[in-house]
């Protein structure tokens, strides 16, 4: 076993970690752990934009993305986060445009931007309660906007000479006391195990849209920064708001970007009907992404979907009648995804839809500085800190708004890894633990040798498809005291399964058996939280409780794992400039 | 239907060498991803078999292999694309060292990646707002902009097989994306680097980068440009 000392280790390599990394000061120590090379991450598979005040192309000002954000979270986002964010947004993307990232432009010269679902300015700009039209809000590049913003933050780690180990799976936290101290992970190409110490320690781990079978995700999103936290007893936030994106390509899940939607695109459904001006008259088609996707769910369940060749429902959305310009500048990704995947010609024909498990608006609670905290009172733990959507500061609360995934990343990277720049000058090493690495070690010898008969990629498939069916966009209590109880036995199977490959060498087989033991914590996480939950909320919507109950409701979850079943504490919402009222749009 | 995979197999614990194993697999239709049979046959038939994967939809770059003699990513190759008629030839990128079965040692590209710095290098104070770049000088890095770092063009290129010194078309490309920023001030600094005989003048213009890119970049007519820039210098 291989032993490590570093001032700083950020666990992720993707828009978060990788700016973090970019504020450690020389001088100090940091290495970067990736379970896969920094440029695969996630954060380079986001399409459409990122969101910023910038005014570049019509009027705008922060407080309105402020008050957009805080009502496409349902208002269960906290209004000082909020605030922090949006207002620094606009210095964040002149940042990365000086960094190099490369945007499409105005006439003049500047980053273009364009509309995106819930983002809106009063009709008339003097009259603050006006009608909220479309605004263009939305800073891209074609719509690859995550791309090359994770290949800009890479490139600019290289130039600051960051140190990073690639394809290092993180199995376990190293908690000394009431402090984390470092983590355990495992470098796949040897399977040897390694102790990281160190002062502290960022989680920038992503999402886990994995737990679903329908999912934009990439298969490396299984909930690793999420499981490392529950299982050392600290708590994961807001678990039950689940985002569902409404434009995947039929069958895959893969992402068809709200951009389609912002350059002029429209959903359609069985009779041609746009369906969207029943549901959100006022913005229609650009109304936020829960909405959208209950409402593609709604036509589908009331006869009014598509049917397609393999008896599943879809419904169409439609870019044929955009100029080919606009199809060929500022969407050609997303066209050749549906050229590709499924031989439909956006130019001419309609492109197959079906909404997709996308994003977690809930994680590691922490403070507008990434700390994590772990209880209601937002107690800190020392040299802990996460960023990105592995965490929850919570900026998204129910749902979050097309563009401010990217925006949370390099905000909250950043004050994060300005914080622990501050941490590190003024604290210790806390002393590391002699069994460390004790629990990782015997996890991985359990699964090595068990012979039992349950495989990780059978045992998978199953909870996918039971989330998929029971803790889905439209939920009721029965199919989530259902999923509880399926929950305890996926846990105890788990406790059963083998892998074919015993070897040492890149053993994936024992990775993907690994991040399916982080699966099943995240399901429980999510379903114990969505069952708890009476009300609807952003994408959190249960039929039996069709109404948002802020008398309540207006408060975060908070869930502990625990033996029997997991534990539920709530915290309060931080409301400053907005009292919650009704959501229409 | 069914269909087939030939897979070249190496486990460095146990093979002194590799060998080819056919897995005979269902496939729905044709528009199944090669990269979906892959984990068909290791999810229900082989848990030892290993290849690299992430987005599953061509963004990551994780999953360049050899697809019937042809540098492709698993994850946008569909069975429609290839003859499935016949056993489907899946193999490592080549002129790579193997790690394990579809597995191979990136350290070397991504080492020839780092060598041209890529990053932009502006030596002028950042001003308050964004520096002014025409949508037209933007849109001259898009394509370059859209390499993923699969690998593909680099292991397909005959004068990088024959020269393990070359820098090759992936890391030149990426000397393009940069060099030809109207925000990049590295100038001789950047071009010094490619301007050797194992940097842009080793292209000979095979294109079998182009074919090979799964992003459809037209590497060879941007290394030709960068080739140009270097000419010019010299003038």
């Amino acid at each position: 076993m291989t032993k490590h000392q570093y001032d700083v280790l950020i666990i992720g390599a993707g828009g978060a970690g990788l700016r973090a990394a970019l504020e450690i000061p020389e001088g100090f120590s940091c290495a970067v752990l990736s379970k896969v090379f920094p440029t695969r991450s996630h954060t380079g598979a986001a399409q459409g934009g990122i969101g910023a005040a910038l005014g570049n192309e019509e009027e705008d000002s922060w407080e309105w993305h402020m008050f957009d954000t805080v009502k496409g979270s349902d208002y269960l986002g906290d209004q000082d986060a909020i605030e922090i964010m949006t207002k620094d947004a606009i210095r964040a993307i002149i940042e990365l445009e000086h960094m190099g990232m490369p945007f499409s432009r105005t006439p003049e010269g500047k980053i273009a931007q364009r509309r995106f679902g819930g983002h809106t300015k009063p009709e008339n700009p003097s009259d603050p309660d006006s009608k909220r039209i479309a605004v263009k809000r939305s800073c891209y590049s074609a719509d690859r906007t995550g791309h090359v913003m994770l290949h800009t933050l890479y490139e600019n780690c290289i130039k600051q000479k960051v140190h990073f180990f690639s394809e290092y799976f993180v199995t376990d936290l190293i908690m000394s006391g009431d402090a984390c101290a470092g983590v355990v992970a495992m470098d796949i190409a040897t399977s040897e195990v390694h102790v990281f110490h160190a002062k502290a320690v960022m989680l920038a781990t992503g999402g886990y849209g994995r737990v679903y079978r329908i999912t934009s995700n990439a298969h490396v999103g299984t909930g690793d920064g999420f499981a490392a936290v529950y299982n050392n007893g600290l708590p994961l936030q807001d678990m039950e708001f689940v985002q569902f994106h409404p434009t995947g390509l039929w069958k895959l899940g893969i992402l068809i970007s709200e951009a389609a939607r912002g350059e002029g695109g429209i959903l359609l459904n069985n009779t041609g009907e746009r369906f969207m001006e029943r549901y959100a008259p006022t913005v229609k088609d650009l109304a936020p992404r829960d909405m959208v996707s209950r409402a593609i769910l709604t036509e589908i369940r009331e006869g009014r979907g598509i049917k397609g060749s393999d008896g599943t429902y879809y419904v169409n959305l439609d870019v044929s009648h955009l100029p080919k310009e606009i199809i060929d500048d500022k969407l050609p990704e997303i066209t050749g995804f549906a050229r590709t995947y499924l031989g439909v010609e956006p130019t001419k024909e309609p492109i197959p839809v079906q909404p997709t498990a996308h994003y977690a608006m809930g994680g590691i609670p922490t403070t507008p500085d990434a700390e994590v905290t772990k209880d209601k009172k937002k107690t800190i733990v020392p040299g802990l800190y996460a960023a990105g959507e592995a965490a929850c500061v919570s900026v998204h609360g129910g749902n979050r708004l097309g563009t401010n995934s990217l925006l949370d990343l390099i905000v909250f990277g950043r004050r994060g890894g300005k914080a622990i720049a501050r941490f590190i000058g003024e604290t210790d090493f806390a002393p590391l633990p002699t069994d460390a690495a004790d629990r990782t070690l015997s996890k991985i010898d359990r699964i090595r040798n068990s012979k039992g008969k349950e495989k990780p990629g059978a045992l998978r498939l199953e909870l996918q498809e039971k989330m998929m069916e029971k803790v889905g966009i439209f939920r009721n209590e029965k199919e989530l005291t259902e999923m509880t109880v399926e929950m305890k036995s996926l846990r105890e199977r788990y406790q059963n399964i083998s892998i074919d490959d015993k070897g040492v060498v890149f053993n994936t087989d024992l990775m993907e058996a690994l991040e399916l033991g982080n699966l099943i914590d995240t399901a429980e996480a999510i379903t114990h939280s969505a069952l708890a939950r009476q009300e609807s909320r952003g994408a959190h919507s249960r039929e039996d409780y069709p109404a948002r109950d802020d008398k309540k409701w207006l408060k975060h979850t908070l869930i502990y794992k625990a033996d029997a079943a997991p534990k539920l504490d709530y915290k309060p919402v931080s409301i400053t400039r907005f009292q919650p009222k009704e959501r229409k749009y | 239907m069914k269909v087939i995979l030939r897979i070249q197999r190496y486990n460095p614990e146990k093979d002194t060498e590799p060998y080819y194993q056919e897995f005979t697999l269902e496939a729905g239709d044709d528009k199944v991803r090669i990269l979906d049979l892959l984990h068909e046959a290791k999810w229900k038939y082989d848990g030892t078999l290993t290849f690299r994967r992430s987005c599953a939809h061509g963004v990551c770059g994780s999953d360049g292999i050899r697809i019937n003699g042809r540098n492709r990513l698993a994850c946008s190759t569909l069975l429609r694309d290839v003859n499935y008629r016949k056993p489907i030839v899946i193999e490592p990128l080549p002129s790579t060292a193997i790690i394990k079965d579809l597995v191979v040692d990136m350290s070397d590209f991504y080492k020839k990646y780092e060598a041209v710095k890529p990053y932009l290098v502006n030596n002028s104070p950042p001003p308050e707002h964004e520096r002014l770049q025409s949508n037209e000088d933007a849109e001259k890095l898009f394509e370059s902009a859209k390499c993923i770092l699969c690998a593909c063009c680099t292991t397909s290129c005959p004068s990088s097989w024959s020269d393990q010194n070359y820098i090759g078309p992936a890391a030149l490309l990426k000397a393009y994306r940069f060099a030809f920023d109207t925000r990049d001030d590295a100038g001789d600094e950047r071009l010094d680097v490619v301007d050797t005989p194992d940097g842009a003048w080793r292209c000979h213009t095979i294109f079998n980068c182009v074919e090979a890119c799964p992003k459809e970049i037209n590497i060879t007519w941007h290394i030709s440009q960068l080739k140009k820039r270097l000419a010019q210098r010299e003038m």
